[in-house]
C-alpha cells in the first residue's frame, strides 16, 4: 500500500471538569482565555490512530491541524512530540464564537489549501462543545464519505480503508473508498506518549506571534532562522481564502441565547454508618413507603 | 405551503426505534404549539405496515423510502434522500434522534442545507427572540436546551435566520405519548432510484455484530448502579443479586464501564442512558455531573460510596458511609427478613 498523507484535525479545549463562573462572556461564548487547556482526549485518539497507521504504512504523513486561539500552539508542540510529521495552526480573532458549521467551513479551507489527502481524522466530539458534528460536516463539505465511531482501523489497501465502529449495541465493519474521513472513538487505543527525541527536536517549535512577542530572545530567532521546520505555519483568514460571512459568529446559525449555571440543590440527606441496625431501619422504611417490596 | 416540524425515525428489521417514537411525541408538542403539521421520514426495507408504528403519535404525514439497500443505516444513502425530502418539504424544525446513526447523518444534514443544528438537546420548546444588534423580533423560534462544558451549564441555543432549525435528543429523555391510535397520516411513498446513485453505496458493510435482545434499563422501576469503586467485574455479582431480589435491573457508571466490569449497555449517564426509576442504589459511583444527568431524576436515591465527599451524596435520601461489599449483602438479608 502506497504511503499516505493524513491529516489530523485537533482541538485544544477548556478543561470541562473545572469550569467557573468568570468563564463565560455575555454573549454566550466561552472565555476560553481563563481555563485550563487540554489537547481534547477524542483528538488524542485519532492521532494514535494516524500514527498506528504511518507505522504499518512508512512514508505516510501525519499533519495536525487545529482551529484555534493564539495558545492552541500548544497542541501542535504536543503532535509533534507524540510523532506528528507537521502541524499547522489557523488562527485569527475573525474566527471567534464559529459554532460547528462555521468551524467546519474553516477547517475545509485550511485542508483544501494544505492540499491532496488520503484520510482526516478527528475525535469523534470535543470535550467543550460535546456535539460530534465537526467531524461528518467536514466530510460533507468536502465532499467525501465519512466512518464515524471508528475504534480500529483492520486494513488499509487497493485504497480502501477498512474500519471497525463501536455502535450502541455491537460493532460493525465497513470498507470504504479513499479519500474519506473518520472521526476516532473513545474506546480506540490511546495515544502513545511523548518520544523523548522529539520533544529535544520540537520544544523550540514555535508560531511567528510566539516568535514576535516580547519575552523571546535572540537566540530562538536563531534558532529558527536555521531550522525553519520549527516555525509553526499560522494560517489567517485570507491565508485559507475564506469568506468573511461564513466565519465565526457571523457564519454560525446556531448562536446562544441564555447560559445557566447548573447548581446543585443537595438534598435533605440521610447519613448511616453502614452497621445492621440503621440498615434494616432504612429498608424497613422503604418497604413502608412501597418503594420495594 | 406551511413549514412543518419533521422527525427522521430510525428503523431495523420493521421495528421504529424508542428513540423515533419519543421524538414524534416531542415533535408533536412542537407543531401543536406552532399550528403546524407533524412529517416524519422512514429509510429501511419490508416497510408495509411501518406507519401503524407512526401514525399513534399524530403524525400527518410520512415519507417512506422502501428499499432494502437502506438498511443497515449507511450514511450517504439517507444522507441523500433526507436531503432531497427536506428540500422539497422546507420544514421549520427537523429532529433526529442523538444515537449513532443521528449523530452521523443530523450534522452531515445540517452541513448541506448550511442550516443550524444542537446536538443532545434535553428540552425543546417555542419561545421569541429580541436580537439587539438588528433591533429585530423574531417569533416562534425553537428553543433548543442542552447542557454543555461537561454538563456544568445549561445552554439554550437558538438559530434565527438559517432554517431549517435542527436538533438531536437523546433517548430517553423525552416521553413517548401516543395521542390517537386511529390517527390517519398520509403516506408518500419515495421513489429511491430517482434520489440516489452509485456514488452513495461505496462504503460497504463487510460484518456486523450486533446484538438484538437489548437491556432495557429505562423501564426498569428499580436500578442497582456500580461505579469504579465496585472493583471488578465478579465484585458486580453483589449488585446483581441485588437487583433480582428488588425485581430491578444492574447498571454502571462511566467509569465502570471503561474498567470493564460492566458492558456499555448497562452504561448509566451522559453518554449512557438516561433513567428516571423510583428507586436508584448507587454502589461506589462519585457522581460526576455526567452520571448524574443521567438518573438524577429517580424518585429515590441510596448511595453507598466510602468516600463522604463523593458529589452524588448531594442528591442522595440517603448516605450509607460503608463498604459495599458489605452494606450490599446487609440490604439482602434484611429484606429477605423483612419484606412481605
Amino acid at each position: 500500500m502506497r504511503p499516505l498523507k493524513i491529516v489530523v484535525l485537533a482541538k485544544q479545549v477548556p478543561d470541562t471538569r473545572h469550569v467557573g463562573p468568570d468563564a463565560m462572556k455575555e454573549d454566550g461564548t466561552v472565555n476560553r482565555g481563563k481555563l485550563q487547556t487540554v489537547f481534547n482526549p477524542d483528538d488524542l485518539h485519532a492521532l494514535e490512530l494516524a500514527l498506528n497507521i504511518k507505522d504499518r504504512i512508512p512514508g505516510t504523513q501525519v499533519t495536525v491541524l487545529t482551529m484555534g486561539p493564539k495558545r492552541a500552539a500548544d497542541i501542535i508542540r504536543e503532535g509533534y512530540y507524540r510523532g506528528a510529521d507537521y502541524g499547522v495552526m489557523i488562527s485569527d480573532r475573525r474566527f471567534g464564537g464559529a459554532d460547528t458549521l462555521a468551524t467546519s467551513y474553516t477547517l475545509v479551507k485550511g485542508i483544501q489549501r494544505l492540499g491532496h489527502f488520503d484520510l482526516i481524522l478527528g475525535g469523534r466530539q470535543a470535550i467543550d462543545g460535546d456535539t460530534a458534528q465537526v467531524g461528518p460536516q467536514c466530510a460533507d463539505k468536502l465532499k467525501i464519505p465519512q466512518i464515524t465511531y471508528v475504534d480500529q482501523v483492520v486494513d488499509i489497501k487497493d485504497d480502501k480503508i477498512i474500519a471497525r465502529r463501536r455502535l450502541e449495541k455491537g460493532v460493525e465493519t465497513v470498507s470504504s473508498p479513499m479519500p474519506c474521513l473518520m472521526t476516532v472513538h473513545g474506546s480506540s487505543p490511546a495515544c502513545r506518549s511523548r518520544h523523548a527525541k522529539r520533544v529535544m527536536k520540537y520544544k523550540y517549535a514555535r508560531t511567528n506571534t510566539e516568535l514576535n512577542s516580547s519575552t523571546t530572545d535572540e537566540m530562538l530567532l536563531t534558532l529558527h532562522k536555521k531550522r525553519p521546520y520549527l516555525t509553526i505555519p499560522e494560517w489567517s483568514v485570507e491565508d485559507i481564502e475564506a469568506d468573511l460571512d461564513k466565519i465565526g459568529l457571523t457564519g454560525s446559525p446556531t448562536k446562544v441565547k441564555s447560559v445557566e449555571s447548573i447548581v446543585l440543590t443537595a438534598k435533605e440527606s440521610k447519613i448511616l454508618s453502614g452497621n445492621d441496625e440503621e440498615i434494616e431501619m432504612m429498608i424497613k422504611e422503604l418497604i413502608e413507603k412501597h418503594t420495594i417490596g | 405551503m406551511m413549514k412543518n416540524v419533521f422527525v427522521y425515525c430510525e428503523v431495523e428489521n420493521q421495528k421504529v426505534a424508542e428513540i423515533s417514537q419519543e421524538l414524534l411525541s416531542a415533535g408533536k408538542k412542537l407543531a401543536v404549539k406552532l399550528g403546524c403539521e407533524l412529517e416524519a421520514m422512514i429509510f429501511g426495507k419490508d416497510l408495509n405496515n411501518i406507519s401503524d408504528q407512526v401514525s399513534p403519535y399524530g403524525v400527518d404525514r410520512i415519507f417512506i423510502a422502501d428499499d432494502e439497500r437502506l438498511e443497515p443505516y449507511q450514511t450517504l444513502p439517507h444522507a441523500s434522500l433526507a436531503e432531497h425530502i427536506l428540500r422539497e418539504q422546507d420544514p421549520q424544525i427537523v429532529l433526529f434522534g442523538a444515537t449513532s446513526v443521528g449523530r452521523d447523518l443530523a450534522p452531515r444534514i445540517a452541513s448541506v442545507l448550511n442550516c443550524g443544528l444542537t446536538a443532545d438537546c434535553t428540552i425543546l420548546d417555542i419561545g421569541d427572540h429580541f436580537d439587539k444588534k438588528e433591533k429585530k423580533d423574531y417569533k416562534d423560534l425553537l428553543y433548543a436546551m442542552r447542557p454543555a462544558f461537561g454538563g456544568s451549564i445549561m445552554a439554550n441555543i437558538i438559530n434565527w435566520d438559517m432554517h431549517p432549525q435542527m436538533a438531536t435528543v437523546r433517548e430517553g429523555v423525552m416521553k413517548k405519548e401516543i395521542i390517537d391510535p386511529k390517527y390517519k397520516a398520509e403516506i408518500i411513498k419515495v421513489n429511491v432510484d430517482d434520489i440516489v446513485n452509485e456514488e452513495d453505496f461505496v462504503v460497504k458493510i463487510i460484518e456486523r455484530h450486533i446484538e438484538q435482545s437489548g437491556v432495557n434499563l429505562k423501564e426498569a422501576p428499580i436500578i442497582v448502579a456500580g461505579g469504579y469503586g465496585v472493583g471488578s467485574k465478579e465484585n458486580f455479582q453483589h449488585l446483581q443479586d441485588l437487583a433480582d431480589l428488588l425485581g430491578g435491573e444492574v447498571g454502571g457508571s462511566r467509569a465502570a464501564v471503561d474498567a470493564g466490569y460492566i458492558d456499555h449497555d448497562r452504561q448509566i449517564g451522559q453518554t449512557g442512558t438516561t433513567v428516571r426509576p423510583k428507586l436508584y442504589i448507587a454502589a461506589g459511583i462519585s457522581g460526576a455531573i455526567q452520571h448524574r444527568a443521567g438518573m438524577q431524576e429517580a424518585s429515590m436515591i441510596i448511595s453507598i460510596n466510602n468516600d463522604p465527599e463523593a458529589p452524588i451524596n448531594k442528591i442522595a435520601d440517603y448516605v450509607i458511609h460503608g463498604d459495599l461489599g458489605e452494606v450490599v449483602p446487609k440490604m439482602i438479608k434484611y429484606y429477605k427478613k423483612n419484606a412481605k
